[in-house]
């Protein structure tokens, strides 16, 4: 394919030269499903009950945006105050149950190389971007307009978005109630692995954001590994 | 001398004697009930002109309400005993689609505790209502509300007509008076019982600043308000303790680039710019 120029702006990818590291499952498996995301991009794809997805952090502190369905009742989603209300804290770790809006488990935390995850900061989005560091940005990409397209392909919507968590992405809350996105706390073929508690669609946007620092101002892949644990 | 029952109190065997007796109940008041015309509310705050509240009300414990209010409109919460436990969802009424984003309400205006100046900003970028008054200063933008599941592991039962309702089974009644459903029940936020985050991230139950403390809002955009009036989920109480909820509101202004808080931080005056940018162009 000859490579053809174009005009329109499109959103950054990593350096060269940037380390990346695909590593593997975090634990042992049949593997049913391997994925690589690109930079910017949305994936989806179903965790059966049972199954335990891991998520690589192939160039180090690379946000992935993740939101979760019931696959039989898509109104039954993620919902962030009921995780954080269950296990009464505001951070995501090594067990922490990602519990629906009904208060159920999704799906758990049963593998993870980082101090914590992040699931009070919410997405990106073009229109928050603009609150945030002007309205010269309206046109950068955003982990909403992902998750909208990425959605769309499983008969969600805008209705649908509701607050996510960010793995590889550190947002801590201090004494006086300060909060916000600070330098990761994760590297190069770090892992976090969930284990499917019901059949569930996981939706992640690989963040594009590249004015705060949730992807080190470098965005790399993704890489998703589902496996039948052995 | 005993009561006599319920039975024994009507004569309702002919259809006009049932009509008797159903008149002949009106005009009684209890302790939680709507006040209408709403000027007619006896709690209506100190300072507010009567002719020009359009809600006056009190929740009871473990009720529900919910009303869609003008842009400028200004909505009061008080708390009278220090147990109410307001839990607060909000749309724009005109594209319900627009709602509450707790996450953006935490992160643009880089704090996560509520209070007075604080934004509650839909994921659109724009300032759905502003808080713009608060006695409390306790309240919780982590936890949400209760679910049944919650309230069944805490309780023993969970039911909206039982005596532990959980926060979400009253929110999708609410919800669905408008049309919305369970898909449109984004994370809540609860005023007047607040949640403190330590340096773990341990979340900490505060309880309330006590009796007699109250919230104003402004309604930045015509506004759909669901509220219910629940124990907080963390509330370490064995018993399900939560009081009763004023609600006021009267006419008002929305915010614009004269008032103070306009311009207190960057992101907020964007917020607002995107806000009375969208009003415009619908001619609100």
């Amino acid at each position: 394919m000859t490579m053809i120029s174009s005009t329109v702006p499109v959103g950054a990818s990593f350096a060269a030269g940037s380390e990346l590291d695909w590593a593997q499952s975090l634990v042992p498996g049949l593997v049913v499903l391997d994925e690589r995301v690109p930079p910017n991009a949305p994936w989806s794809g179903v965790v059966a009950a049972g199954q335990v997805l891991t998520i690589v952090d192939v160039g180090g502190n690379q946000s992935g945006d993740c939101l979760m369905y019931n696959t039989a009742d898509h109104e039954e989603r993620y919902s962030v105050p009921d995780t954080l209300t269950w296990e009464q804290n505001a951070y995501v770790s090594t067990g922490t149950v990602l519990r629906s809006s009904e208060g159920r488990p999704l799906m758990t935390v049963v593998g993870n190389e980082i101090d914590r995850h992040d699931t009070i900061g919410g997405a990106c989005s073009k229109e928050s971007n603009t609150l945030r560091y002007g309205h010269h940005v309206m046109y950068h990409h955003g982990c909403r307009e992902n998750f909208l397209a990425e959605a769309s392909r499983h008969g969600l919507g805008v209705r649908d978005l509701v607050s996510n968590l960010n793995w590889f992405m550190n947002v801590p809350v201090e004494t006086d109630g300060a909060l916000g996105i600070v330098d990761g706390l994760s590297a190069p073929g770090r892992r976090v692995a969930v284990r499917a508690e019901m059949d569930v669609l996981v939706l992640v946007s690989n963040c594009p954001q590249m004015n705060n620092p949730c992807n080190d101002f470098n965005p790399t892949p993704l890489r998703m590994i589902v496996v039948e644990p052995s | 001398m005993a009561l006599s029952a319920p039975r024994d109190q009507h004569t309702t065997d002919t259809v006009l004697n049932a009509r008797s007796d159903a008149r002949a109940q009106g005009g009684q008041s209890t302790e939680w009930m709507p006040y209408l015309p709403a000027s007619s509310s006896p709690f209506a705050p100190a300072g507010t002109d009567p002719a020009s509240l359009v809600w006056g009300e009190v929740v009871a414990p473990g009720g529900y309400t919910h009303k869609v209010v003008a842009r400028g409109t200004r909505i009061r919460f008080d708390d009278p005993t220090g147990n109410a436990c307001a839990n607060l969802v909000v749309y724009n009424a005109l594209e319900p689609t627009e709602r509450l984003n707790v996450a953006d309400t935490q992160k643009i205006p880089w704090q996560a505790y509520l209070g007075a100046g604080h934004p509650l900003l839909s994921g659109d970028g724009r300032v759905l209502a502003s808080i713009v008054a608060d006695t409390s200063g306790r309240h919780d933008a982590f936890c949400g509300t209760s679910t049944d599941a919650w309230n069944e592991r805490k309780y023993g039962d969970s039911r909206p007509e039982g005596p532990t309702p959980s926060g979400r089974g009253l929110l999708v009644k609410a919800a669905a008076k408008h049309g919305l459903g369970r898909r449109d029940l984004p994370p809540s936020i609860s005023l007047f019982q607040g949640v403190r985050v330590d340096s773990d991230g341990q979340l900490g139950w505060q309880g309330s600043a006590g009796a007699r403390t109250y919230v104003e809002l402004v309604a930045e955009l015509p506004l759909l308000v669901l509220v219910a009036n629940v124990a907080h989920p963390l509330d370490p109480r064995t018993d399900y303790v939560v009081g009763p909820l004023h609600v006021h509101a009267w006419r008002g202004r929305a915010t614009g680039p004269t008032d103070a808080r306009f311009g207190t931080a960057p992101e907020l005056e964007r917020a607002y710019l995107n806000t009375i940018d969208y009003a415009e162009a619908r001619g609100l």
